[in-house]
C-alpha cells in the first residue's frame, strides 16, 4: 500500500523526476520501453530508405531495356540487399518498435518484462545491418543470389557469403528475444482485470506473431548455418554428388519463410483492427472471430511452405496438399476483412490520416489476397511462378499492406507518443501520393509477370517497356512521397499542437488514459476496473 | 565520366519519355493477360486462370461494392450516428465462413483436374535432356544422337552490355533469340528431362503452359503436345535466379512438322556424327 502510494507520487512528478540518464547514456544503456521502442522506430526508419533507395536504383535500371547504369551481378546484389534490408531492417524492427512502445501501454504494464534483455535485442541490430551492409565494399561485392539464398548458387558467393549469414544469425537471435520479451510481457504483466480476451487486437496479433518469430527463426539460423558448413567444412547437406539436395534447403527456408510472411502481416492485421472502430466510432465487429482468424493463419502458416516451390518437381499428392491448404488460408483472411467491412457499416465515419492509410490497406491488401489465391492454383502457379506476377503479389501485401499498417499505426499514435497532434493536411498529401503512386509501381507488374517478364532480370525484351517505365515511375513518385513522412513527424515534435489524453474523439484502450505524451514510467500503478471499463476495446 | 554518361543517359531518358512510347511499333501496352498458348495443357491453364480471375472480381465487385456504399453512407459529416449495438451476429458469421468454403471447392476441382492430365507422363514420343548452365541450355536428343548447345544470339549478346550504344528495339527478338533453338515437332507428345549442371536453373516457354527447375543432381520431367498446325518459334527464358547472366539465357523452341523434325534430326545426326569423326584430325591441325 504504502508503496503504490509512493508510486503515485513518483507518477505525478514523472517528468522532472524520472530518473532517466541523460545524453548518450540514455539511449545505449536504454531499458525503458519507450525509449527502446522510439531507437526501433528510428532505426526501421532509417532501413526503410535505405532499402528505398535500392528498390529506386532497381527500377533506374528497369525503366528502360539494354543495360544502361549497373552490371547483372551488382542488379542481383541490389535486389538482395532490398529484400533483407526492407525485411529484416525496416519491417521487423518497426514491429517490434510498436511492440515496445504500445503493448505496456496497452496492457497496463509499467514496461517490457524484460528490460536490459530489451535494450540487448535492439542494439544487436545496428550491428547486423553494418555487417550486411558492409558487403558492399568487399571483394565479389554483396550477396547476389536473392534473399532467398538458394544453394548451389548462394554457395558461389565471395567473401560477402559469410558476412550474410553471421548477419543472419545476429537479426534472427535479436528477433527471438524480442518475441520472448513480447511473450513474457503479455502473460504476466497484464494488469488485473486485463483477461486474455479483452485485450486489444494489436497485442493479441503480436503474442501470435511473437509464437511464429519464436518458432521459426531457428529453423532459418539452421538453415543457413548449413549453407556455411556446406561451403567452408565440406558438408553436403544441399549438393546431390554428397547425397544432398540442393531442394532440401528450399524447404527448410520455406518452412520459415511462410511463416515469416505472416510475422510481417499479422501485426498490422492488428494494428487496423485498431484504427477502423476508432474512426468508425463502433467497436471492432467479431473481437472473438478477429482473434481466432489469427490464430488460424498462424497454424495454417506452417502447413503450405511448399507453394512456394511449385516448380520444383514435387508428387501429385504434395502437390494436391498444399495447393487445398494454401486456399484454405482465404478463409480466415475473409473473416477479416469482412470484419472490418462490418465494422465500418452503420458507423460515423471520418477520415484522418490513420483511418485512410488503414482503408487503403483493406483494399489493397485484398487485391493481394485475390493474387495470391490465384497463385495457390497450381497449374495456373505453373504460369505465374518467379514472374513479375508474384512481385506485383507480394508487394501488394507488403507496401500497401503491412508499410500502410505501420504508417497507419504511427499516425495513429504519434500524438500520444509526442503529445502533439501533427500537421493532418501534410499527413493526407502523403496519404493520397502514396495511395495513388503505389498503384502506378505495382499494379503494372500484374501484366508483365501475366506477359511473360520474369522477375530479377536486370533487362529485358522490349515489349515489357511501356509498363516498365510506368512502373518506374511510380516508383519514384512513392519514393519521393515517402520523404513527406519524416519531415511530417519532425514538424510534428518541433511544432505540433499539445493535445490532451486521447487524442482520437473515437479512441479506446488504455494508451488513451494516459497524458500524452505518456510519462517516462507509465501504469506504474494498475489502472482500476473503473479505467478498464472506460477504456475498453470491445 | 561514367557518371557524366549516366546522367546524361538519365536526362535524354527524361527527356524523351513522352515521345517514348509512339516512336516504337511494337507497342506493349497492350500485353495485359496471360496467353491461351499452343497446348491442350496451357489452353486449360489459361481457362483456370481465367475462371479463377473473374471470381476474385466477383468477390471484389461485392466487398468493395460493401465498402464503398459504406464509406459513402456512414460519414459522420453527413450526421452518421454510429450503431454500437452492432458487434456480433453469429449468422452472418457463418455465412461467411461458409461462402467462401464452396467458392474454393469451385476453384479446387477443376484445378486438381487439370494438375492430373499435366503430371500424366505416359505414352511420350520423343524424349530430350535439357540441361541448365551458366548460362544457357544444351539439349540432348536421347535416342538420336543429336546434342548441341543454345545460347543467346550474338546480336542481343552485343546489345545487352554494359552501355553498349546498341538500342535493343533495333535488334529482332532482343534477348529472347538464341543461335541454336530447339527443335521439336508438333503434334507429338515430347517429354523433357531437365535438370542443372551447376546452379538451378528454370524452364519456360509461356507458350507451352509450364516450367520445371532445372536441378543439379536431380532430373525432372515434363512433357507437352504442340496442336499440329502452330509450328513456328516460340520463346521463353530461364526463370530461376542463376547468377550474373540469369536474364541472358533464353530459350528458343522450334516447332516442326513431323516430317520436316524427322529430316531436320536426320541431317543434324549425320553432322553430328561427321563432325565427331573428324574432331581427332582436326584439333592437332588446329594445334
Amino acid at each position: 500500500m504504502a508503496y503504490a502510494q509512493v508510486a503515485v507520487a513518483h507518477d505525478d512528478h514523472s517528468s522532472h523526476d524520472d530518473h532517466k540518464p541523460h545524453g548518450w547514456r540514455r539511449w545505449v544503456y536504454a531499458t525503458n520501453h519507450k525509449d527502446i521502442g522510439t531507437m526501433y522506430l528510428v532505426f526501421a526508419g532509417i532501413m526503410f530508405f535505405l532499402g528505398g533507395s535500392l528498390a529506386m536504383l532497381i527500377r533506374l535500371e528497369l525503366f528502360r531495356p539494354g543495360l544502361q547504369f549497373f552490371d547483372p551481378l551488382f542488379f542481383n546484389s541490389l535486389t538482395t540487399m532490398h529484400a533483407l534490408i526492407m525485411i529484416f531492417g525496416a519491417i521487423m524492427p518497426a514491429w517490434t518498435g510498436l511492440a515496445n512502445w504500445q503493448i505496456p501501454l496497452q496492457v497496463g504494464a509499467p514496461d517490457m518484462a524484460l528490460p536490459r534483455l530489451n535494450n540487448f535485442s535492439f542494439w544487436i541490430l545496428p550491428f547486423a545491418f553494418l555487417l550486411l551492409l558492409s558487403t558492399f565494399f568487399v571483394p565479389g561485392g554483396a550477396p547476389a543470389g536473392g534473399w532467398t539464398m538458394y544453394p548451389p548458387l548462394m554457395l558461389q558467393g565471395g567473401a560477402s557469403f559469410p558476412m550474410t549469414i553471421f548477419a543472419i544469425h545476429l537479426m534472427g537471435a535479436s528477433s527471438i528475444l524480442g518475441a520472448m520479451n513480447v511473450i513474457v510481457t503479455i502473460l504476466n504483466l497484464r494488469a488485473p482485470g486485463m483477461t486474455l480476451l479483452r485485450m486489444p487486437l494489436f497485442v493479441w496479433s503480436w503474442l501470435i506473431t511473437a509464437y511464429l518469430l519464436i518458432a521459426v527463426m531457428p529453423v532459418l539460423a539452421g538453415a543457413v548455418t548449413m549453407l556455411l558448413t556446406d561451403h567452408f567444412f565440406g558438408t553436403t547437406f544441399f549438393t546431390a554428388a554428397g547425397g544432398g539436395d540442393p531442394v532440401m534447403f528450399q524447404h527448410i527456408f520455406w518452412f520459415f519463410g511462410h511463416p515469416e510472411v505472416y510475422i510481417l502481416i499479422l501485426p498490422a492485421f492488428g494494428i487496423i483492427s485498431e484504427i477502423i472502430p476508432t474512426f468508425a466510432r463502433k467497436p471492432i465487429f467479431g473481437y472473438e472471430a478477429m482473434v481466432y482468424a489469427i490464430a488460424s493463419i498462424a497454424f495454417l502458416s506452417f502447413i503450405v511452405w511448399a507453394h512456394h516451390m511449385f516448380t520444383v518437381g514435387m508428387p501429385l499428392a504434395g502437390e494436391l496438399f498444399f495447393m487445398l491448404t494454401t486456399m484454405l488460408i482465404a478463409i480466415p483472411t475473409g473473416v477479416k476483412v469482412f470484419n472490418w467491412c462490418a465494422t465500418i457499416w452503420k458507423g460515423s465515419l471520418t477520415f484522418e490520416p490513420p483511418m485512410l492509410f488503414a482503408l487503403a490497406f483493406v483494399f489493397l491488401f485484398t487485391i493481394g489476397g485475390f493474387s495470391g489465391v490465384m497463385l495457390a492454383i497450381v497449374p495456373a502457379d505453373f504460369q505465374y511462378q518467379d514472374t513479375y506476377f508474384v512481385v506485383a503479389h507480394f508487394h501488394y501485401v507488403l507496401v500497401p499492406g503491412t508499410i500502410f499498417g505501420i504508417m497507419a499505426g504511427v499516425y495513429y499514435w504519434l500524438p500520444k507518443w509526442t503529445g502533439h497532434m501533427y500537421d493532418q493536411t501534410l499527413g493526407k498529401w502523403h496519404f493520397w501520393l502514396s495511395a495513388i503512386f503505389v498503384n502506378v509501381l505495382f499494379f503494372p507488374q500484374h501484366f508483365l509477370g501475366l506477359a511473360g517478364m520474369p522477375r530479377r532480370i536486370p533487362d529485358y525484351a522490349v515489349q515489357f517497356t511501356d509498363w516498365n517505365m510506368v512502373s518506374s515511375i511510380g516508383g519514384f513518385g512513392f519514393g519521393l512521397s515517402q520523404l513527406l513522412f519524416p519531415y511530417l513527424i519532425w514538424k510534428c515534435i518541433k511544432h505540433g499542437v499539445p493535445i490532451g489524453n486521447r487524442a482520437w474523439e473515437g479512441a479506446h484502450g488504455l494508451e488513451w488514459e494516459l497524458p500524452s505524451p505518456p510519462p517516462f514510467h507509465s501504469w506504474e500503478t494498475p489502472p482500476t476496473e473503473a479505467v478498464l471499463a472506460r477504456a475498453a476495446v470491445h | 565520366m561514367m557518371i557524366r554518361y549516366a546522367y546524361s543517359k538519365l536526362a535524354a531518358a527524361a527527356a524523351l519519355l513522352p515521345l517514348a512510347a509512339p516512336v516504337r511499333a511494337d507497342s506493349g501496352w497492350g500485353l495485359l493477360n496471360m496467353t491461351p498458348g499452343v497446348t491442350d495443357i496451357s489452353r486449360k491453364i489459361y481457362a483456370l486462370h481465367m475462371e479463377v480471375f473473374w471470381i476474385c472480381v466477383g468477390i471484389g465487385v461485392v466487398v468493395f461494392g460493401w465498402m464503398i456504399w459504406s464509406l459513402i453512407a456512414f460519414r459522420k459529416s453527413k450526421g452518421a450516428v454510429a450503431d454500437t449495438s452492432l458487434v456480433h451476429n453469429t449468422k452472418i458469421e457463418i455465412l461467411w465462413t461458409a461462402i467462401p468454403v464452396f467458392i474454393l471447392i469451385a476453384m479446387a476441382v477443376p484445378a486438381a483436374r487439370t494438375l492430373v492430365d499435366i503430371e500424366d507422363t505416359r505414352n511420350t514420343e520423343l524424349t530430350i535432356k535439357v540441361t541448365g548452365f551458366q548460362w544457357g541450355w544444351n539439349y540432348d536428343y536421347l535416342d538420336d544422337g543429336v546434342n548441341y548447345f543454345s545460347r543467346l544470339d550474338r546480336a542481343s549478346d552485343a546489345a545487352r552490355q554494359l552501355l553498349s550504344g546498341i538500342d535493343p528495339t533495333t535488334v529482332p527478338n532482343y534477348l529472347l533469340s538464341v543461335d541454336h533453338p530447339l527443335v521439336v515437332p508438333a503434334g507429338v507428345k515430347v517429354r523433357l528431362l531437365i535438370t542443372g549442371a551447376d546452379v538451378i536453373h528454370s524452364w519456360w516457354v509461356p507458350a507451352f503452359g509450364l516450367k520445371k527447375d532445372a536441378i543439379p543432381g536431380f532430373i525432372n520431367e515434363l512433357w507437352f503436345r504442340v496442336d499440329p498446325d502452330k509450328t513456328g518459334l516460340y520463346r521463353g527464358q530461364c526463370v530461376e535466379l542463376c547468377g550474373r547472366d540469369h536474364g541472358f539465357m533464353p530459350i528458343v523452341v522450334d516447332v516442326r512438322s513431323k516430317a520436316d523434325f524427322s529430316a531436320w534430326l536426320k541431317a543434324t545426326a549425320a553432322e553430328q556424327k561427321q563432325a565427331a569423326a573428324n574432331a581427332p584430325a582436326a584439333t592437332p591441325a588446329a594445334g
